[in-house]
């Protein structure tokens, strides 16, 4: 299983209702549907990625989270999951509130532009950071709204979002002891786990 | 003529016919007592009887699907890009079954076939069916080619109507259902277009209120009209701009009534071509089932109440270009599965062809379907158990 699937799944619960916004090529799902038994569906854009769904025999629909989410009800998933996605969409604060209006609850995961190789980077290059997590240009990238894990902690706070649980890792998704001293800085990724309060 | 069969095609083939003497009871309360229906089928059936897969026609389909019926054809079956060996629903897995649906004028019984108690042609008192009779009749179809249940029941506009009827109506007896370029009802503006397509038919003095056969005419100009209508709502505006722009049948403008440019010409030609091998009769009738559709009316008008009686899992897919079943059609279908909590996956594939598209061998459309495809066929059950 992939490291970031082995933190996202430990976050749902067995039997329950996923949806999967930006699924990829639908591991994610996959892996729930096989081991824990859970109903869900990915939401994805890209050609490839949803022919891939469906060849994994995961429920896949075509649609573009820049649209909304208008066509689920209110409390209807029980959780709703976003893996590296949320950088990339044109309004990640109201995409949250309709994570979190659809869902009970929301995973979310997306990368630090606080972590100290980006701050470095743009501290003595001059230059927006490129990394292995975002190996984009400027110019050309796909995320177009980069936050740092304090930026998205006070997001939360005005939106009235509960954190349940936040995980902070490492560029290939493992946990270490010097991240847990000073995650801010020295974390890659983190995994959140939300909900209304 | 094709000179050579190509690899991917299932080839010759031989229509059949069926006779049923089961009386059928229509949605209309009127009783078909006894009726034709005539197939086609490509590849084999298995020993289990579980890798038959239905295809349901649309508006002016038949039961050639797929493959020639002599080396003299110019043309092969209408659904030839999607049948066949490798092709995406792959002959060498599974066993195809198409047929021309009630009503119909090739083969089945319809308004040109003879009434066994007057020993005329039906005309217009051939019963009005709707889309739950046909599903009705490919059941007891079915049933005589001894299949329980289908591994896939498949079908575009028209065709995907009958699908999602097989799947509300028989859920037990179908494990997956295709449904392209469909919808769950007509709108307003598609009863619309229907009704002037009638009109343009019924008032063409030849008609003779449907017992044209009987006067020795046949509505000749109605029919293209109505076909030219059709033919208009099935292409797209890009479409037609592509394949004709403005361009004139002479190079200059003649200031005359007769077609002038190519788009003119075109829709004689396709209207031209469809009145002599289409039946009027037919052609109003299949349009009346057409608007009939409704299967929530049911149920409250709660589609998901409705297909919430469905058991066999979706693919839904439609074209961005088609305004006929435009893709906001689908993806209602699609919300009402999803509230239904039923297995759905939909995928709207970028196409410039309008409606027309779901005949056409578009890379992105094909791959999809074929990757649906192979997840029927790895759910075909087995001798002695599971897959």
């Amino acid at each position: 299983m992939r490291d970031d699937h082995a933190l996202i799944q430990r976050g749902v619960k067995p039997g329950s209702q996923v949806l999967d916004l930006g699924c990829g090529q639908g591991a994610l799902l996959q892996y729930l549907q096989q081991h824990k038994n859970v109903r869900g569906y990915g939401l994805e854009i890209n050609p490839d990625n949803i022919t891939a769904c469906i060849r994994n025999g995961v429920n896949v629909i075509e649609q573009d989270l820049d649209n909304g989410l208008r066509n689920f009800e209110d409390n209807s998933i029980d959780t709703v999951i976003m893996t590296q996605a949320l950088q990339a969409v044109e309004r990640p604060d109201l995409l949250l509130d309709e994570m979190l209006r659809i869902g009970n609850e929301a995973i979310v995961t997306f990368p630090n532009f606080g972590y100290w190789r980006t701050r470095f980077y743009l501290m003595f290059k001059g230059r927006m950071p490129m990394s292995e997590t975002l190996p984009y240009n400027w110019y050309d990238t796909p995320n177009i709204h980069m936050c740092t894990f304090r930026d998205f902690e006070i997001l939360c706070r005005e939106k009235n979002i509960k954190i349940l649980k936040k995980t902070v890792v490492d560029g290939e998704h493992k946990q270490h002891w010097t991240i847990r001293l000073w995650p801010a800085m020295l974390g890659e990724i983190a995994v959140y786990h939300i909900t209304r309060k | 003529m094709p000179e050579q069969i190509p690899n991917d095609s299932v080839g010759l083939v031989i229509p059949k016919v069926h006779h049923f003497d089961q009386p059928l009871t229509l949605r209309s309360g009127r009783v078909l007592p006894s009726y034709d229906l005539v197939y086609e089928t490509y590849g084999e059936l298995n020993a289990d009887h579980s890798n038959a897969v239905l295809i349901c026609h649309a508006l002016s389909g038949d039961h050639h699907a797929a493959g020639y019926h002599s080396m003299e054809d110019k043309k092969p079956g209408w659904w030839d890009s999607a049948i066949g060996p490798g092709k995406a629903i792959d002959t060498n897995r599974f066993f195809v079954v198409a047929l021309n649906n009630l009503g119909g004028c090739a083969g089945s019984s319809g308004p040109t076939s003879i009434n066994p108690e007057t020993g005329k042609p039906w005309g217009p008192d051939f019963p009005i069916v709707a889309v739950r009779d046909w599903v009705n009749a490919q059941a007891r179809l079915a049933d005589v080619l001894e299949i329980d249940q289908w591994a896939a029941v498949v079908g575009g506009s028209l065709g995907g109507m009958q699908v999602l009827r097989w799947s509300i109506q028989f859920p037990e007896r179908l494990r997956h259902a295709v449904v392209i370029a469909s919808a769950p009802k007509l709108s307003a503006q598609n009863i619309a277009f229907n009704e002037v397509a009638r009109q343009a038919i019924a008032k063409d003095p030849e008609f003779h209120d449907g017992h044209y056969l009987e006067h020795g005419t046949i509505p000749k100009t109605g029919l293209m009209q109505a076909r030219m209508l059709g033919h208009l709502t099935y292409l797209s505006d890009d479409a037609m701009k592509q394949k004709f722009g403005r361009e004139l049948k002479e190079g200059k403008l003649n200031y005359s009534f007769a077609p002038e440019f190519q788009v003119e010409s075109y829709l004689h030609y396709q209207g031209e071509k469809f009145s002599t091998r289409f039946d009027a009769n037919t052609y109003m009738l299949m349009t009346k089932a057409l608007d009939y559709f409704d299967p929530a009316a049911d149920y409250d008008n709660d589609l998901v109440q409705c297909l919430s009686q469905a058991q066999c899992d979706f693919l839904v897919v439609s074209f961005t270009t088609d305004w006929r079943f435009s893709p906001e059609r689908s993806q209602e279908i699609v919300d009402a599965l999803m509230h239904a909590d039923k297995n759905v996956s939909y995928a709207c594939i970028e196409s410039d062809n309008g409606h027309d598209a779901f005949l056409l061998p578009i890379p992105r459309y094909l791959d999809i379907f074929s990757a649906y495809m192979e997840r029927v066929a790895a759910d075909i059950p087995t001798a002695g158990g599971q897959s």
